[in-house]
C-alpha cells in the first residue's frame, strides 16, 4: 500500500508525467481507433506510458539497464532497427512501374524539397545544423531514414522526430490534397497522361537493385546502409529464388521489428525530454516539410510542362514522396474526384516508388555532407 | 546562426543537386537496362 501511493504522489509531485501518459494515450486512439501506422503507434503508445511511470523497471533495473533501455542500444544506437526494418520494405516494393517509364524517377528527386525547406527553416530559427538536419529529415516520409538519420547525427529530437514522422505519414491522405489544391487550378488537375509502359524483362528486375547500390555508393557512400538494405530487399523478391525469404522479409521481419522498434523509441518520451516549446517547433516543421514536399513536386512538373508537349498532371509530382503506397492512392483519388474516367495511378505509383529510392539518397547525402 | 544557415543553404544546393544527379543517373541506367535486356518474346 505504502509503495502504491508513493508511487501516485510521485506522479503527482511530476505532472509532466502524467501529460506524457495522455500522449501515450493519444498515440495508441490514433493507432487503434483511426487506424493510423497502428503497427508503430500502438506499442510507442504503450512505451510512453510505461517509460513515464516514476522509477520505471523498463528504464533502469537495479542500477541496471532496464529492458526498453538494452533494445534502444541494441537496435536504435546502432542502427540496426531501421535498416532491419528497410529489408521488408524493399521486398515490398515493385520497381516495374518505375522501369517500364523511368522518366518519374525525377519527382522522386523533386519531391524531396520539403526537406532541404525545413533544414532552411529550422537553422533561421535557431536549431543546430545537426538538429535542423535531423528535423528536415522528417519530410522524407520515411520513418526508417528519419531514425537513421537523427540517430546518426545525435539529435536529442529523437522522439518527437519519429511522432512526427510516422504520424504524418499515417496522415498525407489530409495533408496532400490541401496542399497539392493550393498550388494547381482544377484545369491542371484534370490532365489526362497517355499510359504507354515498356515491358521490362526479369532480368532487368534483377540487375536493378544491384546497380542502383552501386551508383548510390559511388555518388554517395553514406547512404550505402540505407539503400544497401532497402535493394537487398527487392533483390530477394526480384530473383525468383527465395521467394520464401521475401514472404518472411515482408511479414515476420517487418512485423518484429515494428513490435520492437515502437516500444524502444519509447525510451525518448520521457517527459523532460518530450515535453519542451522545442518539441511543439519540431512537429510543425515537420508538417511545413511534408507540406513543402508535396508543393516542390508539384511546382516542377508545372515547370517541366513549360517545356513538354504531353504536359503532366502536376498531381503526380506530389506522388514522389516516400509514403508508398499512400501517397499514389491519395493522387488516383483526387484525379478521379475532378474526372472520374482519369486514371494516373500508374504514373502515381511510378512517382511513389523513385520517392523511396530518393529518400534514402537524401539521408544519405544529408549524412555525407554534415558527418 | 549566419554560419547555420551558410551550411543549410549548402545543404540545400549540394543535397538536393545531389539527389537529382543520382536519380538521373539511375534513370540512364534503367534506359540502358533496357535496351541491353529486353523481354523475351512471348512473355
Amino acid at each position: 500500500m505504502d509503495v502504491l501511493i508513493e508511487g501516485v504522489l510521485a506522479l503527482v509531485a511530476e505532472p509532466g508525467r502524467i501529460a506524457m501518459m495522455l500522449i501515450g494515450c493519444i498515440l495508441m486512439y490514433l493507432g487503434i481507433k483511426k487506424q493510423y501506422e497502428p503497427t508503430l503507434l500502438v506499442p510507442m503508445g504503450l512505451g510512453t506510458i510505461l517509460v513515464n511511470i516514476p522509477g520505471s523497471g523498463v528504464l533502469a533495473t537495479g542500477g541496471e539497464p532496464g529492458p526498453f533501455q538494452i533494445l534502444f542500444d541494441a537496435g536504435i544506437d546502432t542502427e540496426l532497427f531501421p535498416l532491419l526494418l528497410f529489408i521488408g520494405i524493399g521486398a515490398m516494393i515493385d520497381f516495374g512501374p518505375l522501369l517500364s517509364n523511368p522518366f518519374l524517377l525525377l519527382f522522386g528527386a523533386a519531391a524531396q524539397f520539403g526537406i532541404f525547406f525545413v533544414v532552411i527553416v529550422a537553422s533561421l530559427l535557431g536549431f543546430d545544423i545537426a538538429d535542423a538536419a535531423s528535423i528536415g529529415i522528417i519530410a522524407a516520409a520515411d520513418g526508417p531514414t528519419s531514425i537513421f538519420v537523427a540517430n546518426s547525427l545525435g539529435s536529442k529530437y529523437m522522439g518527437a522526430i519519429m511522432v512526427a514522422a510516422y504520424s504524418y505519414m499515417a496522415l498525407v491522405p489530409i495533408i496532400q490534397p490541401v496542399a497539392i489544391k493550393a498550388v494547381t487550378t482544377k484545369k491542371e488537375r484534370r490532365i489526362r497522361m497517355a499510359y504507354n509502359p515498356r515491358a521490362v524483362s526479369q532480368t532487368a528486375k534483377i540487375l536493378f537493385p544491384v546497380i542502383i547500390c552501386v551508383v548510390a555508393g559511388l555518388v554517395a557512400p553514406d547512404s550505402l546502409p540505407l539503400v544497401g538494405f532497402l535493394m537487398f530487399g527487392n533483390l530477394l523478391r526480384e530473383c525468383g529464388v527465395l521467394d520464401s525469404l521475401s514472404k518472411s522479409a515482408q511479414n515476420e521481419l517487418v512485423n518484429l521489428i515494428s513490435i520492437l522498434l515502437g516500444l524502444c523509441v519509447s525510451v525518448k518520451m520521457e517527459y523532460h525530454d518530450f515535453l519542451q516549446f522545442d518539441t511543439l517547433l519540431v512537429m510543425g516543421l515537420g508538417l511545413v516539410g511534408f507540406v513543402m514536399d508535396s508543393v516542390g513536386g508539384v511546382l516542377f512538373a508545372k515547370v517541366l510542362n513549360l517545356f513538354r508537349k504531353e504536359k503532366i498532371n502536376p498531381m503526380v509530382g506530389a506522388a514522389g514522396i516516400s509514403a508508398f503506397p499512400m501517397s499514389s492512392r491519395v493522387i488516383q483519388k483526387m484525379a478521379t474526384e475532378e474526372d472520374p474516367q482519369n486514371f494516373i495511378l500508374m504514373q502515381a505509383a511510378g512517382a511513389n516508388v523513385a520517392g523511396q529510392i530518393a529518400s534514402v539518397v537524401a539521408g544519405g547525402l544529408i549524412l555525407g555532407l554534415l558527418l | 546562426m549566419t554560419e547555420n544557415l551558410g551550411i543549410a543553404l549548402q545543404i540545400l544546393g549540394l543535397g538536393w543537386g545531389g539527389i537529382f544527379l543520382v536519380m538521373f543517373v539511375i534513370y540512364l541506367v534503367s534506359l540502358a537496362l533496357a535496351k541491353l535486356f529486353p523481354p523475351t518474346e512471348g512473355r
